[in-house]
């Protein structure tokens, strides 16, 4: 098996531009190979931004990364709908986060698929690489067992298979803004309340247990996912890729230690020791994958065909 | 209007198509359906038995498989759609690429509905399903509103349906893992949420807590309805909020709503609740039924009686409304 | 479904029940219930593993506590002096009424279980399969007490619709749709 490389996911906060500028340029020099750059949440935001995106892609591309543009996770209003199908016309892979972007995207035209499609199994994956997809993140709530069949088959279609490396977990997408909710404001209204939390708003429950945060219309993890453990058993399923989503603080830094990890240059113990002081909250997950439930550290790797029921 | 109306056992699937159901909707006894809940659905014979107990009442019956098929394992959804097509199903509603891509090519006769579980939300998606997978009727998500569903109905061919009675989801159908976040057992793969097999409650000082995989969901004070621990219902603390975070505990009725659907262009409305008793089937559809013939007679609709079957006792027309967003 | 109150067991009626031994009542109940799980294969079907916890029936109205044990060749119902709690998986506590409003399909247990009219406790997953087999299996109590009691069975059916009258409780089916086994 060869080693794992790195994808930076879109980001799924609400920065400014100047962050985002920043944010960007510290990639270039990141041992990562690609970059997946757009609105992924609300398409309320992009205008504070957009301006950085072709900037950002220059960037890139001229230090040899392979970028893709995303679309939205939840495709609702009119000028969301234009705006997706406007995405094969940039000159970019698209990666797909709703299949509304699928249904403007001409036929032969390749196109990566993102973690937020449900890609569960066999049938669907082939359907897609059969549509044109090259590369598939797949869905984080998947167990190991069903990324190994999942990554052997896309070897034998030639499509390569991205699971989620690390970061806040995307657990749910709704028509409701929730940072607006808490804070009083109508969806339409919105303040733009949810750029006060660059890497979500916590949310705890009445006892005090760390548990999600709100990002807007996007429910994610509190804890950060991390494959700081199961690189070796990733690669040895046959995963291609890892995917980093952006997080604030020094994350070049971070794509850097995962590198370091894949390349066997620190431990797992040390990346996870490492991250534990640089993820908002301080608290790692590893649960999709190894079990019994998401929110789940495991501090051990993973084996296949140990979860019961499967 | 059809009235779609759910049936977890063959005897609420009785008492539905008795109390006017047009059309009841159900699911195998395994993992392959959305309610896959201890005690609660069909094996093969109970299925054959059900759809010509229905089809001599003049009744519909539709088979959800409408789950994700787990990796290594697609053969058990694959016999659910053969055999939905064996017993003499009206329809199946399917949610998964692969599964409609099978049915399409297994199955052409065999009409096939979208679930709410493919979260279709737009006109672009759903004209991609129909042309792509032959799709004859998208169940809407529950995120949308009136004036939305009267769009696309303008600009699709295939008949919609939504729900207008019931549990609601907060989140995009088909696309939310908090469920197995906290227990490891998730609506797309395991067809349960919140499930009970991870549900405790505790008499506390502070009032009667619900658990959830060990986080606490809500605690609500003596004499106060107590909602089941569906995680997005939860009360939660952000900052110095405490509260709702994402939907209060009500559930969805848009009884008042029917005639704007029906001028919106929705062919069918769907109840939810297939794990709900046959009693409350019972009730709930002679309810809607009679509001329904009188909204196609002309007649003012009757008040609804069914607040008591509601969760928390509070109803809510949802995302149907703008301001829910 | 009606919006009045369950009604409570009149105290008359549970001073009548007090006194008596635990020993008969459990034979009684064990009785009906071996003969529900042999006429009604789908409440052992439907409870699958779940047939093998111990489910606490907590009747509030009632002087004693019943421990329910459908699973296995022998399934039995055993009566519980309240003075201590006996072992078990899973406590349902409720009106007698709540209990007998959902075996006859006048009440919905969800909204009994919104409303805290009912009270679940411990494995909550087998008291929902309870409550779906029970559900699916259209049971009518009287009905069954009239097959044990054949010989009284003419005196039970003016008995029967008196006490319920008296009670107020769902002593039979309410719900009996054309086509339904009984």
């Amino acid at each position: 098996m060869t080693d794992l490389d790195l994808t930076v996911g879109p980001n799924p906060f609400f920065w400014d531009a100047a962050t985002v500028r920043s944010f960007y340029q510290s990639l270039a020099t990141a041992p990562v190979a690609r970059v997946v750059i757009g609105e992924l949440v609300c398409s309320k935001r992009l205008p504070f931004w957009q301006d950085e995106i072709a900037g950002a892609v220059e960037t890139l591309l001229a230090a040899g990364k392979s970028v893709a543009i995303t679309s939205l996770a939840l495709v609702t209003l009119k000028r969301e709908r234009k705006a997706t199908a406007a995405l094969s016309d940039i000159g970019l892979p698209v990666e797909v986060n709703d299949l509304t972007a699928l249904h403007s995207l001409p036929a032969g035209q390749p196109f990566w698929v993102g973690p937020l499609i449900n890609v569960y199994n066999e049938g669907t994956l082939r359907w897609l690489a059969k549509r044109g997809a090259t590369r598939i993140c797949l869905p984080p709530e998947l167990p190991l067992d069903s990324i190994a069949v999942l990554a052997r088959l896309g070897r034998e279609l030639g499509v390569a298979v991205e699971v989620w490396g690390h970061g806040r977990l995307p657990l749910a997408i709704s028509g409701r803004c929730y940072h607006a909710r808490l804070h009083d404001h109508a969806k339409d209204s919105c303040q733009f309340v949810c750029g006060l939390d660059p890497d979500g708003r916590d949310v705890e429950t009445l006892d005090g247990q760390k548990f999600l945060a709100v990002n807007g219309v996007q429910t994610l993890s509190q804890s950060t996912a991390s494959m700081a453990w199961q690189v070796e058993a990733l690669s040895d399923a046959g995963v291609t890729s890892l995917r980093l989503s952006p997080q604030s603080g020094d994350f070049a830094a971070i794509c850097t230690s995962y590198a370091d990890r894949i390349a066997g240059r620190i431990t797992a113990m040390e990346l996870a020791s490492y991250l534990v002081g640089q993820v908002p909250g301080g608290q790692l997950s590893d649960g999709f994958v190894k079990g019994p439930f998401g929110a789940h550290w495991s501090a051990a790797p993973a084996s296949q065909a140990m979860r019961p029921g499967l | 209007m059809e009235l779609v109306c759910p049936a977890g056992t063959p005897a609420a699937l009785r008492a539905a198509v008795e109390a006017g159901a047009h059309t009841v909707y159900c699911g195998f006894a395994d993992e392959t359906n959305a309610r896959n809940f201890p005690g609660l659905n069909f094996d093969r014979a109970e299925m054959a038995e059900g759809i010509a107990f229905a089809h001599a009442r003049r009744a519909k019956v539709l088979i959800a498989i409408n789950t994700f098929p787990h990796a290594g394992a697609e053969p058990l959804w694959h016999r659910a759609i053969d055999d939905a097509a064996k017993c003499g199903a009206d329809a199946v509603i399917l949610a998964d690429i692969g599964l409609l891509a099978y049915a399409a090519e297994r199955h052409p006769d065999l009409r096939r509905h979208l679930s709410v579980q493919a979260a279709a939300a737009n006109a672009d998606v759903i004209n991609f399903y129909a042309e792509t997978f032959g799709v004859r009727r998208v169940v809407l998500p529950r995120v949308l509103t009136v004036d939305e569903i009267a769009a696309i109905n303008r600009e699709i061919d295939v008949e919609t349906e939504v729900f207008v009675f019931g549990g609601l989801c907060v989140m995009a159908e088909g696309r939310c893992s908090l469920s197995s976040y906290a227990t490891g057992k998730s609506p797309n793969m395991n067809g349960v949420c919140s499930p009970a097999s991870h549900v405790s409650y505790a008499e506390e000082p502070g009032g009667l807590t619900a658990r959830l995989g060990g986080y606490t969901i809500h605690r609500t004070a003596k004499d106060q309805p107590a909602p089941y621990p569906t995680l997005c219902k939860g009360c939660f603390v952000s900052g110095d909020q405490t509260g709702h975070v994402f939907e209060d505990p009500a559930s969805l009725n848009a009884t008042q709503l029917i005639p704007a659907l029906a001028r919106a262009g929705v062919t069918a409305l769907k109840i939810e609740g297939r794990q709900r008793s046959r009693a409350y089937v019972a009730e709930v559809v002679r309810s809607f039924r009679a509001t329904v013939e009188a909204f196609d007679a002309g007649r003012p609709m009757p008040e609804g009686a069914l607040a008591k079957l509601s969760e928390g006792q509070a109803a809510t027309t949802g995302a149907y409304a703008k301001t829910w967003r | 479904m009606t919006e009045k109150p369950l009604p409570h067991l009149p105290r008359i009626l549970a001073l009548a029940a007090k006194p008596l031994p635990l020993t008969p009542l459990t034979v009684m109940l064990t009785l009906l219930t071996r003969q529900l799980m042999q006429r009604h294969p789908g409440l052992q079907r439907r409870l699958g593993d779940h047939a093998q916890r111990r489910f606490l029936l907590d009747l509030t109205d009632m002087p004693f506590l019943l421990v329910l044990e459908p699973g296995g060749a022998r399934p039995r119902v055993t009566a519980h002096s309240r003075r201590r709690l006996p072992r078990h998986d899973v406590r349902i506590t409720g009106l007698t009424a709540a209990f007998l409003g959902m075996v006859h399909g006048s009440l919905d247990g969800d909204a009994l279980f919104f409303s805290r009219d009912l009270v679940v406790e411990g494995d909550t997953g087998a008291a929902v399969a309870l409550r779906n087999a029970i559900d699916d299996a259209e049971l009518d109590l009287s009905a069954e007490l009239a097959i044990i009691a054949k010989p009284l069975a003419p005196l039970l059916a003016h008995l029967l619709p008196a006490t319920e009258r008296i009670t107020g409780l769902a002593l039979h089916r309410m719900d009996r749709p054309e086509g339904a086994a009984l």
